[in-house]
C-alpha cells in the first residue's frame, strides 16, 4: 500500500498555490485545516467575550459594562463557542481524519465540502456585525427563549435569525458529506465493525445533525415571523404558547449537546489505546453505547424545562430517560479505564488531556445527573451550578478533547513533533486554571447565585474574584497553545509515519506529513 | 499494482463553492436588513442585496451544474460517485422532512396542548378564569384568546382538488420514470411534461386560494395560531413545490437534449424523489391542516 501512495506522490502531490488554493479547494486536508484555524480564531473571539463577563463579575456592583452589553456578551459568547468553535473544530477533525482512517481519497462530495466551510466565516461575520447595530446585537441568551427574542428583542434579531439559518445549512451539508463518505467510501475490508471509533462517533453525530439542525431552522423562522410578521406561535393571546418555543428549541438543543460530545468520545477512544499500548476494551459496546446515547438524546429534551411547568407524568418520563443516559455513558468511562488497566502507559500531552477529559467530563456528567433529578433541579435551575455543569462537559470535555486531538495528530498534519515541554506547560496551566475557573461555580450556584446576571449579592464576592482569576489564567494559558501550534507548523523534530509507538490504524501508515492526496486507489484492510 | 477497483474521481479546484458562500452571505445579510427596514418602514439596501444574492446564487447553480453535467456526460463518474449523489440527495430530503416536522410539531402542540390549557384544561383553571374567561378552545381556532376573528379554510373545495392534482402528478412522474427505464422516450417526455403542467396548475390554484383567504375569509398570516400554522405550512410547502417544479423543468430540458440513459439518470431520480417527498408532505398537510 505504501507503494501505491508513493507512486502517486510524484504525480499529484503538487499543491496549487496562493489564495486560490484555499478559496477553490476540493481537498479534504485543506478544508480541514481551514475549519480548524477558523475554530481557533472563534475560540479566541468567544473567549475574549468570556473575559469581559469575568471582568464584570470580578467584583459585585456594576464596574465596566452596561447590563445590556453584558447580556450581549453572554449570548454571543455562547453562540460563538457552540456554533463557531466546538462544532467547526470537530468538523475540521472529521475532514482531516475520516478519509485517512477509512482509506478514502477524499470526502465523497468535495465541492460541497468547501461550500460548507466557506459559509461559516460569512455567517459569523453577520453575527459579529450585528453587535455594532444601533440598539446592539442579540442579548437574549444563546437559547433565545421567546418572548425575550420576540417581544423584547432589539432590531438586530433578523440578522441573528438569518445567520443561524446559513450556519445550519453549512452544518447539514457537512453532516451529509460525513455520512455519505463513511457509508460509501470505505476501503475494501473496512467493515462497519472495523471502523475506528472516531469514525463511528462522527457517523452517529452526523445523523443527529441532519435530524435536528432543520428543527433549529424552524425555531428561528418562527421567532422571525413572531417578531416581524405578526404571527403568534409563542404568544398566548394569539393561541400560541411561549413554552412551545422551549419544546422546539430543546428538541434541537439536547441532541446538539451530544453533537458536541460524541466526537470527543471518539477522540479519547483513539488516544487512550495508543498511549496505554493496548487495544480498546469493549469496542462493540462502545459502538452500541454511542448509538444508545444518540437515540436517548431525542427523548430527554424537556429536562431543560422542569421549572417551566409540565404535567407530572411528562416530568417523570423526562427525568427517568435522562438518568438512563448515565448507563451508556458509564459503559464508555468504564471501557476507557479498563483499556488503561495494566497497560504500558506513557504520558505525552495528548494522553494528559485525554486523562483530564475522563476525570473532568465525569464530574460534569455527575452534576448532570444531579440536575436530572426534578425536585433537586428546582433548586439548581438557572444558577451557576448549571453553568459549572455545562462548562465541565463542554470545556474540560469537548474543548479538552479537541486540544488532545490537535496534539495527537499535529505530527501527522505538519510532519513535525510539537514541543513536548511547552505542551506539558500548556496542559498543566490549563488544568489548574480551568478548575479554579469552574469548580467554585458549583458552590456559588448551590448557594443560589443566578446565572446571566451582571451583579450579585455580597456573599458571593470572594468566590467570584477567585473564579475570574481562574478565567483570566485559563485564557492566557491558551496563548501557549497557539505558540506550540505555530512552532510545530514551522519546524521541529521530524515525525515518523507511525508517530506514536502504540498508534494503530490507516492514518499512521501514510507518511508524515500526510501527502496532499492520500489514497487514490484504496488500501486493503485485513 | 492496478487491481480491479474503480478509480476514485476527485474533482479539480472549483470556484463555485466560494461563489455560493458569497451568495448566501448576500441573501442572509440582505434579508436581515430588509426585514428590519420593513419593520421600521424605512428603505435601505437590504432588498437590493437580497436580489443580488439570488442573482449570484443562480449564477453559481448554473455554473456548478454545468460542470457536473459535463463531467457526468463525459463518463467521469463511476457507480460509486452515483451512489454518493443518491445518498446525498436522500439525506437532504431527510433534513427537509425534519424542517417540516418542526412546523407540524408546533401545530400539534398548539392544537392539542396550548389551546386546551388556555381553555382551562389540566391544572390551568385559574389561568383561564383570570386571563381570557371568554375563550372557547375549539379547532380551527377562528377566535383567538386576544379576540382576533377569522374564518377557517374548508377542506372539500379547492384543497381537495389540489390534493388530487398533486397525487396524479406523482403517478404521471412514476410513468415518466418507467418510460425512461424502458427507453420509451416518447412516454418519458409526455409524462414529464404532464407532471410539470400539473405542478404549475397546483401552484396557481394555491395562489388563488391565498387571495381567496385574504380577501373573502379574512384568514391572514397574523390572524392567530390557526393562520400562522396554515400559512407557514402551506407556504413552505408551496416553496418546495416551486423548487421541485424548477428541478423537473431543467430535467425536462435535459431529456429534450437526449440526456439520461435507462441505467444512469441520477438527476431525474433526484428530482423525482423530491417531487414524491413534496407530495407526501402535502398529504399530511391536507389531513392535519385542512380536514381535521
Amino acid at each position: 500500500m505504501s507503494a501505491i501512495t508513493h507512486d502517486h506522490d510524484h504525480e499529484h502531490d503538487h499543491k496549487p498555490s496562493g489564495i486560490k488554493r484555499w478559496l477553490y479547494t476540493t481537498n479534504h486536508k485543506d478544508i480541514g485545516t481551514m475549519y480548524l484555524v477558523f475554530a481557533l480564531l472563534m475560540f479566541f473571539i468567544g473567549g475574549s467575550m468570556a473575559m469581559v463577563i469575568r471582568l464584570e463579575l470580578f467584583q459585585p456592583g456594576m464596574q465596566f459594562v452596561e447590563p445590556q452589553f453584558f447580556n450581549q456578551m453572554t449570548t454571543v459568547h455562547g453562540l460563538i463557542m457552540v456554533f463557531g468553535a466546538v462544532m467547526p473544530a470537530f468538523t475540521g477533525l472529521a475532514n482531516w481524519m475520516i478519509p485517512m482512517m477509512i482509506g478514502a481519497p477524499d470526502m465523497a462530495l468535495p465541492r460541497m465540502n468547501n461550500w460548507s466551510f466557506w459559509i461559516l466565516p460569512f455567517a459569523f461575520l453577520i453575527l459579529l456585525l450585528s453587535l455594532f447595530m444601533p440598539g446592539g446585537g442579540p442579548d437574549f441568551g444563546w437559547t433565545f427563549y421567546a418572548p425575550l427574542s420576540t417581544t423584547y428583542s432589539n432590531d438586530s434579531t433578523a440578522l441573528f435569525v438569518f445567520s443561524v439559518h446559513i450556519m445550519g445549512i453549512s452544518s447539514i451539508m457537512g453532516a451529509i458529506n460525513v455520512i455519505v463518505t463513511i457509508w460509501n467510501m470505505r476501503a475494501p475490508g473496512m467493515t462497519w465493525m472495523k471502523m475506528p471509533l472516531f469514525v463511528w462517533t462522527w457517523f452517529i453525530t452526523a445523523f443527529l445533525l441532519i435530524m435536528v439542525m432543520p428543527v433549529l431552522a424552524g425555531a428561528v423562522t418562527m421567532v422571525l415571523t413572531d417578531k416581524y410578521f405578526g404571527t403568534s406561535f409563542f404568544d398566548a393571546a394569539g393561541g400560541g404558547d411561549p413554552v412551545l418555543f422551549q419544546h422546539i428549541f430543546w428538541f434541537f438543543g439536547h441532541p446538539e449537546v451530544y453533537i458536541m460530545i460524541l466526537p470527543a468520545f471518539g477522540i479519547v477512544s483513539a488516544i487512550i489505546p495508543t498511549f496505554a499500548r493496548k487495544p480498546l476494551f469493549g469496542y462493540a459496546s462502545m459502538v452500541y453505547a454511542t448509538a444508545s446515547i444518540a437515540i436517548l438524546s431525542f427523548l430527554v429534551w424537556a429536562h431543560h424545562m422542569f421549572t417551566t411547568g409540565m404535567p407530572v407524568f411528562a416530568t417523570l418520563f423526562f427525568m427517568y430517560c435522562t438518568m438512563l443516559i448515565a448507563v451508556p455513558t458509564g459503559v464508555k468511562v468504564f471501557n476507557w479505564v479498563a483499556t488503561m488497566w495494566r497497560g504500558a502507559m506513557t504520558f505525552e500531552v495528548p494522553m494528559m488531556f485525554a486523562l483530564a477529559f475522563i476525570v473532568l467530563f465525569t464530574i460534569g456528567g455527575f452534576s448532570g445527573l444531579m440536575l436530572a433529578i426534578t425536585p433537586a433541579d428546582f433548586q439548581y435551575h438557572d444558577t451557576y451550578f448549571v453553568v459549572a455543569h455545562f462548562h465541565y462537559v463542554l470545556v474540560t470535555g469537548a474543548v479538552f478533547s479537541i486540544i488532545a486531538a490537535a496534539y495527537y495528530w499535529l505530527p501527522k498534519w505538519t510532519g513535525h513533533m510539537y514541543d513536548e515541554r511547552l505542551g506539558q506547560l500548556h496542559f498543566w496551566c490549563s488544568l489548574i486554571s480551568v478548575n479554579l475557573l469552574f469548580f467554585p461555580m458549583h458552590f456559588v450556584g448551590l448557594a443560589g447565585m443566578p446565572r446571566r446576571i451582571p451583579d450579585y449579592a455580597l456573599q458571593f464576592a470572594d468566590f467570584n474574584a477567585f473564579i475570574s482569576v481562574g478565567g483570566f489564567l485559563f485564557g492566557l494559558s491558551q496563548l501557549i497553545f497557539v505558540w506550540v501550534l505555530v512552532k510545530c507548523a514551522r519546524g521541529g523534530e521530524k515525525a515518523t509515519a507511525q508517530v506514536w509507538e502504540g498508534a494503530e490504524g490507516l492514518e499512521w501508515q501514510v507518511p508524515s506529513p500526510a501527502p496532499y492526496h492520500t489514497f487514490e486507489t484504496p488500501p486493503e484492510v485485513k | 499494482m492496478s487491481k480491479t477497483y474503480e478509480r476514485y474521481y476527485v474533482p479539480a479546484q472549483s470556484p463555485w463553492p466560494i461563489v455560493g458562500a458569497i451568495a448566501l452571505f448576500c441573501i442572509a445579510f440582505g434579508a436581515g436588513h430588509l426585514v428590519i427596514d420593513m419593520s421600521k418602514q424605512q428603505s435601505g439596501f437590504g432588498g437590493w442585496l437580497l436580489l443580488a444574492g439570488f442573482a449570484i446564487l443562480v449564477f453559481m447553480l448554473v455554473g456548478w451544474f454545468r460542470n457536473i453535467i459535463e463531467e457526468s456526460m463525459s463518463g467521469l463518474y463511476s457507480s460509486q460517485m452515483d451512489r454518493s449523489f443518491r445518498q446525498g440527495m436522500s439525506w437532504f430530503i431527510v433534513s427537509e422532512v425534519m424542517f417540516f416536522m418542526a412546523f407540524f410539531g408546533a401545530l400539534f402542540y398548539g392544537r392539542v396542548i396550548a389551546m386546551e390549557w388556555l381553555g382551562g384544561a389540566s391544572n390551568n383553571a385559574m389561568t383561564f378564569a383570570i386571563l381570557w374567561p371568554d375563550f372557547e378552545p375549539v379547532w380551527p381556532l377562528v377566535k383567538t384568546p386576544g379576540g382576533i376573528e377569522t374564518q377557517a379554510m374548508p377542506a372539500w373545495g379547492l384543497p381537495a382538488i389540489n390534493t388530487a392534482i398533486l397525487l396524479i402528478s406523482s403517478v404521471t412522474l412514476h410513468f415518466a420514470h418507467t418510460g425512461l427505464e424502458q427507453n420509451k422516450r416518447g412516454q418519458l417526455k409526455g409524462m414529464l411534461f404532464l407532471t410539470l403542467v400539473l405542478g404549475v396548475i397546483f401552484l396557481c390554484l394555491q395562489g388563488y386560494e391565498y387571495v381567496h383567504a385574504y380577501r373573502d375569509l379574512g384568514l391572514r398570516l397574523d390572524s392567530g395560531f390557526y393562520g400562522n400554522t396554515f400559512y407557514l405550512l402551506t407556504g413552505f410547502h408551496g416553496l418546495h413545490v416551486t423548487l421541485g417544479a424548477l428541478i423537473l423543468f431543467f430535467v425536462f430540458l435535459r431529456v429534450l437534449k437526449g440526456h439520461f440513459t435507462p441505467e444512469k439518470h441520477f438527476a431525474f431520480q433526484a428530482g423525482a424523489w423530491y417531487w414524491h417527498f413534496v407530495d407526501v408532505v402535502w398529504l399530511c398537510l391536507f389531513v392535519f391542516v385542512y380536514v381535521l
